[in-house]
Parts: structure tokens; C-alpha cells; sequence
């Protein structure tokens, strides 16, 4: 039997009239008019020209093996026509492990790229002209010591820092919430953040230091609305730290980014990506004061969701793919990543992942979606749904206020209890076949296997093994000292990213610098309250 | 120890952090009147066993989407017969490719039950390997 809500509980009317048009007194111009691209609160596009003045980024997420075998792998994606890098990093890099560490067995190189340190990540841009290039790094824990190998691969290609561009994932806080790649304590994870976002609006003005990101908490389960509200107001506590520290917000909020899912429900998702702009660029001018209107405009990447792949029928993935990323281009995303086929049975291979990438090309070029900003603007349902997220987004501020802010929250378990409850309700209306999800439980046809990517089983002893002969190679007493300054730094309340930088150029490794930090901030351990 | 409810212990084990499906498992099999203790994030293999004896369980749940339970898994089989519960049926949920689920078996893994597996099938395995479990012990 059909339903009329959204796959996030939302109850959706049989039509929508002017009579549902929001804000009839707003700030968004007159009566029912949402305003125009490129203007505040930018509900509409942060740009007046949208896409006819520049696509979208198409950057697709890679990384596996050695870091010479994602170079391959970024090498033939800029070939086939992408416009900028991302990198995924393994397990253990994630965490914060160095390759030879025993917690490492078996997940060396295998759902990313192992980088133990300032050489690998060199390796890993040989012949890519990181001056030229733009790339985002998924990495969050160890995020400032990985950036700290970026800086310091640029420096060997002899490039200044102020001419790179691009973006580090960096947020933490939704590590807690979700992802669960977190080290230390919420308190010191959000300081070193923090350290890296005012570091950049120092020395690498055109990098974006942090990537504020609901992806991965609507990959745990949660609401559409609740995965706008979490993910601003994460945003909102970085911007509080930043402030906390000295700086002005029109100082580093013009360089904060954000990332968002693109789901399966078609016009919520578009609305949501509406409702994040207006809600952004409001508390921007009118509670923080910023003046320059680059601090009010949201920019953010979009990617697919993966959840919403499946293993069976792997071809019909590309269908849904498509999809949403037409609600990522349609809700004004400036860089998008989109799903293989075959990412619910392994890491793409060349062909599923070149698919992926035509996809946004059919997207681009093909279907005219790009000709005009924000073609759904004034539609009543669209415009409706932005107002009523933007709403589910306020109520949610003002409960997470009201228990003592996102790190206490964090604490309580809070989000996590929160996006738990709304997975396990989503699954039992997919038992139920409340949801219908096509070769699962409708539709359904016998096994068809697909040829998949495959490991290399080689790539592990290789790396430790390079790992080891670099190791013997340093000066240990240089070593020695680097760490002790970390330390140090960690310590007291100086920026960690000058420390961070000094090691990396000896070749001090990832799990190196992630043990001494932890020596002094703490591994943060989960609570009962958690489940 | 008739009709004692049946004890599952959950656990995801290695660095992958991927655990809405292991939540939701936990929560319905809590719902089917299982006792569940789930163990969290980062387990090594020997704590998983240790938790299989302390807790007493019935059978042991697994997830892994990390692609490295050909490494892990093996060592887990040790640790619970090191942990003298080698007799407690071990069930891996997660992504393991096609090729891969004779070669867990034949280590010694009861089930393994992949994406798209119903609530359903999987309360049943779990009530029916801890049955079979349980009559393997009286024996």
C-alpha cells in the first residue's frame, strides 16, 4: 500500500496552495515570494547565475591500497573528466593507528588509502599539481596531523600554502553523534578542530578547514530534518569555539563548509538543502554580526546515500543515484559525490565508479536542470517543506539548548539516542513493507552476481614494511623531541598545527603524534547511555 | 536454566565504526525477548571471547563491514575455544562478498547473513542456533 509520508515520518498533503506558502511576513521579500539566488538568506542559491556561471565540482571519494595505487586512481578520475579530488583514507589512518600497529590487522589500505606520514602523502600527489588541484580529505580525529602531511607535501612540490585549495573534513563532533571515528574527549576533539580552522585562516586563507557534516549522521539513521538540525548546530558550536578564541567570524566563516546526504525522498531533500542556507545565512548576519556576505552564504558537498544502495540488484543503484543527485543539483550543492552501483558489496571498480562520475555529466550537460537557479523555487510543496524543516531545525536548536549544549548532549548520548530511534523505526516500516524498496522485499529476482573490486592481499606487509625502514631512517633524539613539543603544546593552550608540522617534516608518524596527544588530552570512551 | 531467556552477545569487531545495523539487530532481538549485551565499538577478538564466557551467551553476533573478517574472524574462532566457548555458534552480519561465506563456514561460522536479511530470519537464527546450542550442552 502506497504512504504519503516522507521516508522521514513527514505527512505530505494531497496538494499544496498559496495558502501553504511560508513566511507571509517574512525577511525573504513579500508575502509568499521566496526571494531571489544570490540574495539573503539565499534560500534560493547562493549564487544569482547558479550553474550557468560554474558547475558543481564532481569529486568523486577514492582511495585503496598503497598510496601509489590511489594515485592511479585519482590520475584516471581526472582523466575521465572529474573536476577535484577526495580522499579516503583506511581504517587504521581514521583512527589515528599507524599501519604496523597490531589494532591495524587486516585494515591496512583495504576501505582507503594507508598514509602513515608526511612521505606517503607525497606519494599519494606524485605528478598531481596540488597548486592546481582541489582536494578534500575525509578525515576527522587526526585531522590537523593530517593536514600538517598535506602542507608539508605542498611545501616539497614547492607550493605555498596560501595557493592550495580545498577541504578538510575536520568535525568531530559528528564523529559522536555518528560516524564513531573518535579518539580523544569531545571537549579537546572540538579544541583541535578549532586549531586547525583559525591556523587556516592565518597561512592557507583559500583551504576550508572544516567540513560540517550531517552525511554521515543520516547514514546512521536519522530524520532529514533532524540531520539539518545536527549538522548546524555543530556548526554553530564551531563557530562559538572560533569566537571563544579571538577571532572575528568575518575572519574564518566565509571558509567553513558543510556536507549534507542526498536521499531517496526527492523534494524533502531539496527543501532541506534550502532550509540550511536561510537558516545559516540568518544566524550569520542577524545573531553573529558578520558583515561580509560570504560569511552568510552556506556552500556544501553533497553525496548519495550510500544506505540507500542495495546489495541485490546491484544495476538498480544507478537509478537511484541519479536521483538524488538531481535533488543535490536541484537544492544548489557546490560539489557533489556520487554512489557506484556496487558500493553495498565493495569498493567500486574503474567501470561502476566511471558510471557514477557519467551520471553527474548527464546531469550537467544533458537534462538542462542547470539553465536557471533554483527552478523549484515558488513552487507551494517545495517552498512549504523548507519552511517546515527550517522550523524542525529551530525546535531542535532550542532543545539542545535547553539540555545544556552539543558537548553535553554529546555526553548524554543524546544523538545518538535520537538517530537510533529513527533507524530502527525506518527499518521496521521496511519489514513491515510499509517501504517499498525495490529487489528487497518487492520486485524481487534471483541473485545476479557482478564482477567486484578486489583487495590486494600484498598491499599490507608492503606498507608496514615501508613504514618500518622509515622508521629506522630518522634521527630518533629529532623524533623524540618533536613528540615531547606536542605534548607540550597539547599541555598548555597554544594552536597544535605549528607542532604538527615540524613533526611531520621529520617523517613522525600519524600514530605517533595520535599516541602523545592522547598521553595528555585522553581516549574518550563510550557510555551506557550510548545504546 | 529452563525456558532462561536466550543470551546474545553483539559485538563489532576491529576498527570499522559502521553500527546502525548492529543497533537495530540489538533492539529487535531486545523486542523478541532476548537478553542482548552489546559490547560497543573496537572489540579485539579476545574480548569478544571473554565476553561470550562471562555473560554466559547462547551465541555470539558479529558485525563487520570493514572487509577484514578473513583476518578477524579466524582469530575470534581461536579466542572463543582459547576462552573454552568454542561450542557457542558465531553469526556474522555486515558485508562479506559471496566468495567469501564458504570460507567463514568452514572455519566454524554458524550463519552468515548478509544485507537485505530480513528482522525476521534473523531472530529466527538466533533462536534456532541457540536451541541447538543449548541441546548440544545437555548432551
Amino acid at each position: 500500500m502506497a504512504t504519503f509520508d516522507t521516508i522521514s515520518g513527514r505527512e505530505i498533503k494531497p496538494f499544496y496552495t498559496a495558502g501553504d506558502l511560508p513566511n507571509p511576513n517574512g525577511s525573504d521579500g513579500a508575502p509568499g515570494v521566496p526571494g531571489v539566488p544570490g540574495a539573503f538568506p539565499f534560500t534560493r542559491g547562493i549564487h544569482a547565475d547558479m550553474y550557468r556561471g560554474r558547475l558543481w565540482t564532481m569529486r568523486q571519494f577514492a582511495g585503496f591500497g598503497s598510496a601509489e595505487d590511489t594515485n592511479q586512481r585519482f590520475r584516471f578520475l581526472l582523466d575521465k573528466g572529474q573536476t577535484g579530488l577526495s580522499v579516503a583514507f583506511d581504517m587504521p589512518t581514521l583512527m589515528g593507528l599507524d599501519s604496523d600497529d597490531p589494532r591495524a590487522r587486516g585494515e591496512v589500505g583495504r576501505l582507503g588509502v594507508a598514509i602513515d606520514c608526511a612521505a606517503d602523502m607525497q606519494r599519494l600527489f606524485d605528478s598531481i599539481d596540488l597548486a592546481r588541484v582541489s582536494t578534500s580529505m575525509t578525515i576527522n580525529a587526526p585531522a590537523p596531523i593530517l593536514m600538517a602531511f598535506y602542507l608539508v607535501a605542498a611545501e616539497r612540490q614547492g607550493i605555498a600554502w596560501d595557493k592550495l585549495g580545498g577541504t578538510l573534513q575536520n568535525d568531530t563532533l559528528k564523529e559522536f553523534h555518528a560516524q564513531n571515528e573518535f579518539v580523544f574527549p569531545p571537549e579537546p576533539s572540538v579544541r583541535l578542530a578549532v586549531d586547525v580552522i583559525e591556523f587556516c585562516a592565518r597561512h592557507a586563507p583559500r583551504w576550508h578547514p572544516v567540513s560540517i557534516s550531517g552525511y554521515h549522521i543520516r547514514e546512521a539513521g536519522s530524520t532529514a530534518g533532524q540531520e539539518l538540525a545536527f549538522t548546524l548546530i555543530d556548526g554553530i558550536e564551531y563557530v562559538e569555539r572560533a569566537l571563544q578564541r579571538g577571532l572575528k567570524i568575518d575572519d574564518f566563516a566565509p571558509r567553513l563548509s558543510f556536507f549534507f546526504n542526498a536521499h531517496n525522498e526527492f523534494f524533502e531533500e531539496i527543501a532541506k538543502f534550502r532550509a540550511a542556507r536561510r537558516i545559516w545565512a540568518r544566524r550569520m548576519r542577524d545573531h553573529y554580526g558578520a558583515k561580509n556576505e560570504a560569511s552568510w552564504r552556506l556552500r556544501f558537498h553533497a553525496q548519495t546515500a550510500g544506505c540507500s544502495l542495495q546489495a541485490q540488484q546491484p544495476g538498480v543503484n544507478l537509478i537511484r543515484v541519479a536521483y538524488q543527485a538531481m535533488a543535490a543539483v536541484l537544492g544548489g550543492c557546490q560539489s557533489l559525490h556520487t554512489n557506484s552501483m556496487d558500493e553495498t558489496l565493495s569498493l567500486p571498480t574503474e567501470e561502476s565508479v566511471t558510471l557514477a562520475l557519467r551520471t553527474q555529466q548527464v546531469l550537467a550537460h544533458e537534462t538542462g536542470v542547470t539553465s536557471t537557479a533554483d527552478p523549484l523555487g515558488g513552487s507551494y510543496y517545495v517552498e512549504a517543506l523548507t519552511d517546515e524543516l527550517e522550523k524542525e531545525a529551530e525546535t531542535y536548536f532550542a532543545r539542545i539548548a535547553e539540555m545544556g549544549g552539543v558537548v553535553r548532549c554529546v555526553e548524554s548520548g543524546y544523538f545518538r539516542r535520537e538517530i537510533a530511534s529513527a533507524a530502527a523505526r525506518y527499518q521496521r516500516e521496511v519489514e513491515s513493507r510499509k517501504r517499498v524498496i525495490v529487489g528487497v522485499n518487492d520486485f524481487i529476482e534471483p541473485p545476479q552476481p557482478i564482477p567486484t573490486h578486489k583487495a590486494d592481499p600484498s598491499v599490507e606487509p608492503g606498507q608496514i614494511e615501508r613504514l618500518r625502514t622509515l622508521k629506522a631512517q630518522r634521527d630518533p633524539a629529532k623524533v623524540a623531541a618533536a613528540l615531547d613539543r606536542i605534548r607540550a603544546s597539547a599541555a598548555g593552550s597554544q594552536n597544535l598545527m605549528p607542532a604538527f608540522i615540524d613533526a611531520a617534516r621529520l617523517e613522525v608518524t600519524v600514530g605517533e603524534m595520535m599516541s602523545a596527544l592522547a598521553d595528555v588530552l585522553g581516549r574518550y570512551k563510550q557510555t551506557a547511555g550510548w545504546w | 536454566m529452563t525456558d532462561r531467556p536466550i543470551r546474545v552477545v553483539l559485538a563489532k569487531l576491529g576498527l570499522d565504526g559502521h553500527d546502525r545495523g548492529i543497533r537495530v539487530v540489538a533492539r529487535v532481538l531486545r523486542d523478541a525477548g532476548m537478553e542482548v549485551i552489546y559490547t560497543g565499538l573496537w572489540q579485539t577478538a579476545r574480548h569478544v571471547a571473554r565476553a561470550v564466557a562471562d555473560e554466559d551467551a547462547d551465541t555470539v553476533g558479529i558485525s563487520l563491514l570493514s572487509g577484514a573478517h578473513l583476518t578477524l574472524v579466524p582469530d575470534l574462532i581461536d579466542a572463543l575455544r582459547a576462552e573454552g566457548v568454542g561450542h557457542v555458534p558465531v553469526v556474522i552480519g555486515g558485508i562479506v562478498p559471496d566468495g567469501d561465506v564458504p570460507v567463514l563456514e568452514k572455519m566454524g561460522v554458524a550463519r552468515v547473513l548478509g544485507p537485505g536479511t530480513t528482522l525476521e530470519r534473523i531472530v529466527g537464527s538466533f533462536r534456532e542456533l541457540a536451541a541447538a546450542s543449548r541441546a548440544g550442552q545437555r548432551r
